[in-house]
């Protein structure tokens, strides 16, 4: 199984050079730690910035820098700052070249909802419904199950949806899914998972076709 | 014509119960400090505010909410702020949330003279119950209307005494967005200088935007979540 480390580091092999990239809050964020070398992607923080840096050091910390995770960050040579109707008039209008985002729950037809639990927990989709509604390319990253064992990788969805039909790609800690008019198709594995496993923890159509490669390129 | 005024308290005359306010800022990042604390003396009620976020319990719109000064909320995510979640949960407040986007966009239409505008996101959910959908090329979108303020609230790096204001970094936003929109737009600056000092090619905001501004005091700037390399 993967961790959430490694999730992030398989999701980062989907990088390509010159894309722009909106990682969302949680794993996600991680991924931004693994781009590849040779590889350069601009980082977009929905609250208006582009070109986000890495953390900055204690002495450079500014209450005025943050990420969309209200986390500090820093700028980079070649950054602008923007407004937040800028900012998701990129998004919107499809620049932005690959998302990444958490959920709690993904379907068969590429639905997800990671918004709302209703009675429960309510904290509302920040950019999320913005960003699945026109980005060109959305990678999901999350558990496969939850606390109690149950499948997230759904036919119905159980939550208020966020967005249909827009998940392109799932990696969980099982495994890799594209998700296509089939379903879940299952194209690598976790390390030490068997197809069987991942069966048993998907409810949505799972398609399996010939080997299934193990994940490479992952490590501790 | 006279825009500057002493202090929050008065910048916020004329600030009654029922009205409905937007307020800049992401998280804590760039909201009006000086005047949301302004607000809470005041005691004003049954506020309807506009804001991507509602702070945190004991910061920014937090203390609005724990003195129950706010009726409803239109926000985008509250994540961080556990009063609000009882308050929400319990029915005491009223809630209204929106995609960030579709938030900005609401303040930009009101500032831009648009009633309205189509935007696909929240297409399909709970976001679009009750408002129109229509096709373009194919692709659904859902009506959103234009947001109708009293008062827009904002927060901005300088400004000069004509109203002309400049943001720094990430503490931009929804400010400059809110500032065009609201009926009467107050202005709270960490530096006020006067006209002619500020290089018109890095003006944010034009001045005809706001009515009041004041220079600020004694800044927190709270981070939520200092993080470091």
């Amino acid at each position: 199984m993967l961790n959430k480390e490694q999730i992030a580091q398989r999701i980062a092999k989907e990088l390509e050079d010159g894309f722009y990239v909106n990682l969302g809050i949680g794993i996600p964020t991680l991924v931004a730690n693994y781009i590849p070398t040779g590889v350069s992607v601009t980082l977009q923080s929905e609250n208006g910035l582009l070109g986000m840096g890495p953390f900055p050091t204690l002495e450079n910390v500014d209450a005025d820098l943050i990420n969309a995770g209200k986390q500090t960050i820093t700028t980079l040579p070649g950054s602008s700052f923007f407004d937040s109707a800028t900012s998701f008039g990129m998004i919107r209008s499809g620049r932005v070249d690959l998302t990444v985002l958490g959920a709690m729950e993904v379907n068969d037809e590429g639905d997800i909802a990671n918004w709302k639990i209703p009675g429960k927990m309510v904290k509302g989709m920040g950019g999320a419904m913005d960003l699945v509604a026109s980005a060109k390319n959305i990678i999901v990253a999350m558990q496969h199950t939850n606390r109690a064992g149950d499948s997230k990788l759904l036919k119905e969805l159980s939550l208020p949806v966020t967005g249909l039909g827009c998940v392109k790609k799932v990696v969980s800690n099982l495994g890799v899914f594209e998700i296509t008019e089939r379903g879940f198709e299952l194209k690598e594995r976790a390390p030490g998972v068997s197809v069987e496993e991942i069966q048993q923890a998907t409810e949505g159509r799972l398609v399996v076709e010939g080997e299934i490669p193990e994940i490479v390129g992952i490590w501790e | 014509m006279n825009k500057v005024v002493q202090n929050a308290a008065e910048a916020i005359v004329g600030i009654t119960d029922g009205m409905t306010l937007m307020l800049g800022g992401f998280g804590l990042c760039g909201i009006p400090e000086n005047s949301i604390n302004a607000l809470v003396k005041s005691g004003v009620k049954n506020l309807t505010c506009i804001s991507n976020n509602a702070g945190v319990d004991d910061f920014g719109i937090g203390l609005m909410l724990q003195g129950q000064q706010v009726k409803k909320m239109i926000s985008s995510y509250v994540g961080e702020n556990a009063e609000f979640e009882r308050q929400l949960l319990s029915g005491e407040l009223e809630v209204e949330l929106l995609p960030q986007g579709t938030l900005a966009e609401r303040c930009r239409a009101a500032g831009a003279g648009i009633p309205a505008f189509f935007t696909p996101a929240g297409y399909g959910t709970e976001v679009a119950e009750g408002k129109e959908v229509r096709e373009f090329k194919g692709k659904h979108y859902i009506m959103e209307q234009a947001f109708d303020s009293d008062f827009a609230i904002v927060k901005a790096w300088k400004g000069d005494t004509d109203g002309n204001l400049i943001f720094k970094a990430t503490s931009r936003n929804f400010n400059p967005l809110m500032a065009m929109a609201g009926k009467i737009t107050i202005a709270e600056v960490e530096e006020l200088v006067e006209p002619g000092e500020l290089d018109p090619n890095f003006i944010h905001t034009p001045g005809i935007f706001v009515n009041r501004i004041f220079k600020g005091v004694n800044y927190e700037k709270r981070i939520e979540q200092t993080t470091t390399r």
